[in-house]
């Protein structure tokens, strides 16, 4: 764990678009955790008489169609991006790992659990997520949900890849050997050696929520429309783009530099990681 | 090779069978009595009752089952509520413009991600290679329908040089000509999925690169552009080629935000207007089509891919 921070700052310093990513995400969380500290506004806040306001020194991004200031927006957005991201990672890691343990330590039950995965990935990720949304409604966590479903599914493949790697490594035999139990094994060698592989994964899992959370929002099926998440405020300035563009640059520029930052984040670890995990790291799925 | 591909067919027969009951009991998992749902508060009790024996939901769930997929096996996929016509001819009114966007999209993928991911690959660790790699990042990175609504921005709005939104069939008036109602679409579909197939291209080059027999080949003498040529590329777009299925079956999925973004009349804006309409036999209908179609081209990509490369096992 210690050594793969050490490899990503590492990295960081060596390669100069790393240290932006990790500067950027950064920055992000800032904003999520000090957003009333920071927006100079309310994030619902309507001024009349000043809609549609291009950039200026009072409203730094400028304003939406209800004269809504789009900085402290932009920042009040962050908050979702976090917690889109957090609880799609949470969601995919919570049922990922123990699928795909599981079934590498039992291959009976593994047969089953594995094909039921094979399943869910024969629907295209987008789909997938527009379907569970159809029967669970819209929401914040309702999204979660969905794409946490979606990332399950590689998730779970990559820990089985993993861990059946794992499992024939001549000290697990050799605590298998010694009388040591399946559960003291997943706990002492198999998860240990896992977190570096399941840290690559949850930062590109991050990103592309960050792009699932987006496209449902923007199709009107993701976030409430009162919450100011960075989709809503694309979908929102759809109908202004000529007359005020900067409503759809400013969010647009967070999701994709959010995204772009934690698949620059993810690489980086990637290159540092044990040769042996790397190819069961191949399947990247955007949404 | 016969036994591979039996084996390989009749495991993706029993993923189409596994997924086809997870489509079928979708329409069960949602709250509420499913015809009362899709009718709408104005319904009435007869209406309701009417649609429940239309659907067949007072049968046992797996007696459905069986009617639904018979039916689904001799083409007929139910009736849209909103349309009041086959899902077939609904899916079939869209499915023109999506698969010739998606088309469309993979000839720009292909153009530009295969020859920039070879180029990069040669130029391994120079400005050029580290410029391309960060720059595919950054556009797989990008939702495709802010690309989507800049193009129009920039080539609909203010160059006027494009249409914005629409696609009148390329068999109506017009002909040939309406492709372009397409181009800024695909453009948009294609920037994320390109960055993908460089980084995929670059990365299989520098792997074959450092196979034994591209070793061979150069202490034979080969002259390096040969040995790229020949030895490399060749055997790198092998990984490349099988990919193309995959991001094909893809594009069809994606394009349901860059249809709704150019409203498009594809399958993909039906589905986001279905769900909206709370049209599910359309719904469902589209994804049962649209899982078979991924589920074809892996599985010929698969066995395409075995023929080329006999040395692939099934795992």
């Amino acid at each position: 764990m210690t050594a793969t921070l050490q490899g990503v700052f590492g990295a960081a310093s060596a390669r100069p678009l790393t240290a932006f990513g990790l500067v950027f995400l950064l920055v992000v969380i800032v904003f999520a955790l000090a957003s009333p500290l920071i927006a100079p506004y309310a994030p619902l806040e309507i001024d009349s008489l000043n809609r549609l306001v291009p950039p200026n020194a009072e409203h730094w991004f400028g304003t939406d169609h209800f004269g809504r200031d789009t900085f402290s927006r932009v920042v009040y957005g962050a908050r979702l991006a976090l917690l889109i991201g957090i609880g799609v990672v949470g969601f995919a890691l919570m049922t990922g790992v123990p699928i795909g343990v599981v079934s590498a330590l039992y291959p009976k039950i593994g047969r089953v659990l594995m094909r039921g995965v094979d399943v869910l990935m024969a629907f295209p990720s987008l789909l997938l997520a527009l379907g569970l949304i159809v029967i669970l409604g819209r929401g914040v966590a309702n999204a979660i949900l969905a794409i946490g479903v979606v990332y399950l599914t590689t998730t779970a493949r990559i820990v089985y890849g993993v861990a059946l790697r794992l499992r024939e490594e001549t000290y697990v035999e050799a605590a298998q050997s010694m009388g040591a139990g399946t559960i003291w094994t997943i706990r002492k060698h198999i998860l240990p050696n896992m977190i570096s592989p399941l840290l690559v994964q949850a930062s590109f899992v991050f990103a592309f929520a960050q792009l699932g959370a987006a496209s449902l929002d923007f199709l009107g099926l993701g976030t409430p429309p009162d919450i100011p998440s960075w989709g809503n405020m694309l979908a929102e300035s759809r109908l202004y783009i000529t007359r005020a563009p900067w409503l759809l640059f400013f969010p647009g520029m967070m999701i994709a530099l959010t995204a772009f930052s934690l698949n620059l984040t993810g690489d980086a670890l990637r290159d540092h990681m044990d040769p042996r995990f790397r190819e069961a790291m191949g399947s990247r799925k955007r949404m | 090779m016969w036994g591979y591909i039996l084996k390989r067919t009749a495991a993706a027969l029993a993923t189409l069978v596994a997924a086809s009951v997870l489509i079928f009991i979708f329409i069960h998992l949602i709250p509420g009595e499913p015809a009362a749902v899709m009718l709408g508060d104005a319904a009435t009790p007869d209406q309701v009752a009417a649609l429940r024996t239309r659907l067949g939901l007072d049968e046992p769930l797996f007696v459905q089952y069986f009617y639904w997929a018979g039916s689904a096996l001799q083409g007929d996929l139910g009736r849209s509520i909103f349309f009041d016509e086959p899902v077939t001819s609904v899916i079939a009114d869209g499915a023109q413009t999506s698969i010739l966007l998606a088309s469309i999209t993979m000839v720009w993928v292909v153009l530009i991600g295969v020859p920039v991911g070879v180029i990069a690959a040669m130029r391994r660790g120079s400005w050029l290679d580290q410029g391309l790699s960060g720059l595919a990042m950054l556009l797989a990175s990008i939702p495709t329908f802010w690309v989507g609504l800049y193009l129009i921005l920039v080539f609909a709005a203010q160059l006027g040089w494009l249409p914005s939104s629409g696609y009148p069939s390329i068999f109506e008036e017009g002909g040939l000509a309406n492709l372009r109602y397409l181009i800024l679409p695909s453009l948009a579909l294609a920037t994320p999925n390109a960055a993908l197939i460089l980084r995929l291209t670059r990365a299989s080059m520098l792997d074959v690169s450092k196979e034994d027999y591209v070793r061979t080949a150069r202490a034979k003498g080969i002259s390096p552009r040969q040995v790229t040529l020949r030895h490399i590329l060749r055997n790198a777009l092998l990984v490349v080629v099988s990919a193309f299925g995959f991001t094909f079956a893809a594009l069809i999925s994606e394009a349901v935000v860059t249809e709704t973004v150019f409203a498009l009349p594809g399958i993909g804006r039906t589905v986001v207007q279905s769900i909206l309409r709370r049209d599910y036999p359309v719904i469902q209908g589209v994804i049962l089509v649209i899982v078979c179609l991924y589920l074809v081209l892996n599985l010929l990509v698969d066995i395409s891919y075995r023929f080329l490369d006999p040395r692939v096992e099934l795992e």
